[in-house]
């Protein structure tokens, strides 16, 4: 299991396009993914979950992957973060 | 009896046509006891199979009309409508509670738009008003209800309480004169739609169902729809569609010509605008660039500063919009006519002199530099080029250059990606007119301010009405000075344009071409006008005078 920590800078957050995007990149991959935030923790590859997850600026998340490709999907998200959020 | 109902104009324009009620169908979904869930099943998912072809069908077509960017709401509606939880959801009910799958959908629906519609966030609230666009969607398919479309060959009118954006899309746009609604807002989608679209659109309007099949006329500079318009009320209405007929006329066959003289001289005709949702306009317009985006809006519109986050996701839509065209975005020009309280500017006797654009920036540094590294790390999504307002001397360049690099080298040394960014100023004092040849030496290009140029040249405030008549913007100082900033340019081998009014006053084009002018600014609806006026410039002519 592999995992980061990420600060959303976003102004509007994970709202539904970014979501998404997400929601995409995170199907690219075997292992199940998941997004956490406040103890709360959803599958990254639903986008309703994830949206409905309510992700504000400002607000810190913890993405999980677990699987065969973990660490490529680990590497993959948190440059998609950084981009993106 | 005519009767008008006022509300507010999101695109201008005139139509006349027989009016349309478009009300949604309120679907009465009835429980039904299903003894083969499994036949249910299957059921729904054939049903969500071809949910999802419909709204690819639309993400095509909206994409082909509006862009990229405003069409991206159906992939996201694709994806609601397969997400596994959702439709785990529907299953489970099916399965559980022997229900038809059009009342299992429903019911699921609810569940989900609640969740959305009791969160905090505005925006994610409006998630709930999507939910419910892909779970009607579903239920549609299931009970194989036709979705509502124009009959008969016939133009009208289309007023509805609100237009959900899958709605707008699908409309056969042929057939549309005019949108009137209720509801919605300015930056609503169904107003992004009707603007980039030349579709003359109110909102606000307290429509009655009871209208369909009436005569209406709808008069988009008045921002009213008249119910059964009397003869003199039609005829004013024609005179202005014979005028804006011309231009769509106009619109068909300059679209995607290019701006050339005769000689073969080409210019560059960009737009100017003044928030994210005009660049679909220009787009719509064929505007070759953007000539002034106008970065206020992102201060006017808040109660507090713009973060740089806010910023830069503003100018990247932009420039991805753009899609590699030239977006010139001009940094904050704040003050004078547009004050902002958060900014708490103390009262000036004479404030179009005052304390205002580049004077706050280099004032107020670290807004200014807020504004940079937004506009650098979005350089890196498209072709940004960044303009400075209301320079008079060639020190604020060069103090701004300093900023420039600074912000750049913070940049770089974060690892955060930016383009070289051409970078401008505008000509809108005589100040800077007269030091022109100075000032060529220091930047990529000028733009030329000509409100501003011709209030401070004539010494006339543009705000009173008083001085109407004696402001004239062709006054031949005015135009001796645009020569002059030209030439001042060219010898420093930079391109020269004008971004104020003046630009699309097509009674100058020819004067304008003369003088070598290397690219005009205007609204997105004066672009093809502009484009008409440069192909039929008779240099010739003008050459043996």
């Amino acid at each position: 299991m592999k995992d980061f920590q990420y600060k959303v800078m976003d102004p509007i957050g994970i709202h539904a396009r970014p979501a998404g995007l997400l929601v995409k990149e995170a199907m690219k991959f075997g292992s199940s993914i998941t997004l956490e935030k406040g103890g709360k923790s959803v599958d990254a590859k639903r986008i309703m979950a994830v949206m409905g997850l309510g992700v504000k600026q400002g607000e810190e998340v913890t993405v999980k992957a677990d699987g065969a490709d973990e660490e490529a999907a680990i590497v993959a998200l948190r440059s998609f973060f950084q981009s993106n959020f | 009896m005519m009767k008008s109902f006022t509300g507010k104009t999101v695109f201008d324009g005139v139509a006349v046509g027989k009016i349309l009620f478009y009300g949604k169908k309120e679907e009465v979904v009835k429980r039904e006891k299903v003894e083969d869930t499994d036949a249910e099943i299957s059921r729904l998912e054939e049903a969500v199979k071809d949910s999802t072809d419909q709204l690819g069908m639309l993400y095509e077509k909206a994409l082909k009309e509006v862009g990229e960017a405003n069409a991206a709401i159906f992939e996201i509606h694709q994806m609601m409508l397969q997400d596994e939880d959702f439709l785990d959801a529907i299953r489970n009910m099916i399965r559980t509670q022997n229900v038809n799958a059009e009342y299992a959908t429903a019911s699921t629906g609810d569940h989900f738009s609640q969740m959305f519609a009791s969160m905090e966030d505005e925006y994610m609230r409006a998630r709930a008003a999507d939910v419910k666009d892909i779970s009607e969607r579903l239920i549609r398919v299931l009970a194989r209800v036709e979705e509502k479309e124009i009959e008969g060959e016939e133009q009208v009118i289309i007023i509805a309480e609100d237009l959900a954006p899958s709605e707008t899309v699908q409309l056969d746009k042929s057939k549309v004169l005019a949108f009137v609604t209720r509801l919605g807002s300015s930056n609503s989608h169904t107003a992004i739609l009707a603007r980039t679209m030349n579709i003359p659109a109110l909102i606000g309007v307290e429509i009655d169902p009871e209208w369909d099949g009436k005569m209406g006329a709808v008069d988009g500079a008045k921002a009213t729809l008249y119910l059964e318009p009397d003869e003199s009320t039609l005829e004013m209405i024609a005179q202005k569609k014979r005028r804006q007929d011309e231009y769509k006329k106009m619109l068909l066959e300059l679209k995607g010509k290019e701006t050339v003289a005769p000689d073969g001289r080409k210019i560059n005709l960009y737009a100017n605008i003044g928030n994210i949702g005009d660049a679909g306009s220009a787009l719509y317009n064929d505007a070759e660039g953007i000539g002034l985006f106008r970065s206020e809006f992102l201060y006017l519109e808040k109660d507090h500063y713009p973060t740089e986050e806010e910023q830069f996701q503003a100018y990247k839509a932009v420039a991805e919009t753009m899609a590699g065209k030239k977006v010139i975005i001009r940094t904050l020009d704040i003050g004078a006519d547009k004050q902002v309280d958060y900014f708490e500017m103390e009262k000036e006797e004479n404030p179009a002199m005052g304390y205002r654009a580049i004077r706050i920036c280099l004032d107020r540094t670290h807004i200014f530099k807020t504004q940079l590294r937004a506009l650098f790390r979005a350089s890196a999504y498209g072709n940004i080029s960044i303009m400075y307002p209301m320079i008079i001397s060639v020190q604020e360049v060069q103090q701004i250059k300093q900023i420039v690099d600074e912000v750049t080298l913070e940049l770089s040394q974060q690892g955060i990606a930016f383009k070289k960014v051409e970078q401008g100023i505008m000509i809108e004092t005589p100040a800077a007119a007269m030091i022109s040849d100075l000032l060529a030496k220091e930047v990529d290009f000028f733009s030329i301010g000509t409100n501003d140029l011709t209030q401070y040249t004539l010494a006339i405030d543009r705000q009173n009405p008083k001085l109407d008549a004696i402001y004239d913007p062709h006054h031949e100082a005015v135009l001796r000075l645009i020569e002059l900033v030209v030439q001042n340019g060219h010898k420093e081998g930079i391109w020269v344009g004008i971004c104020g009014e003046l630009a699309a006053d097509t009674a100058l084009t020819e004067r304008f071409l003369e003088m070598g002018i290397d690219e005009l600014s205007v609204s997105p609806t004066f672009i093809l006008g502009v484009r008409k006026a440069v192909r039929e410039c008779n240099r010739q002519q003008a050459d043996n005078k």
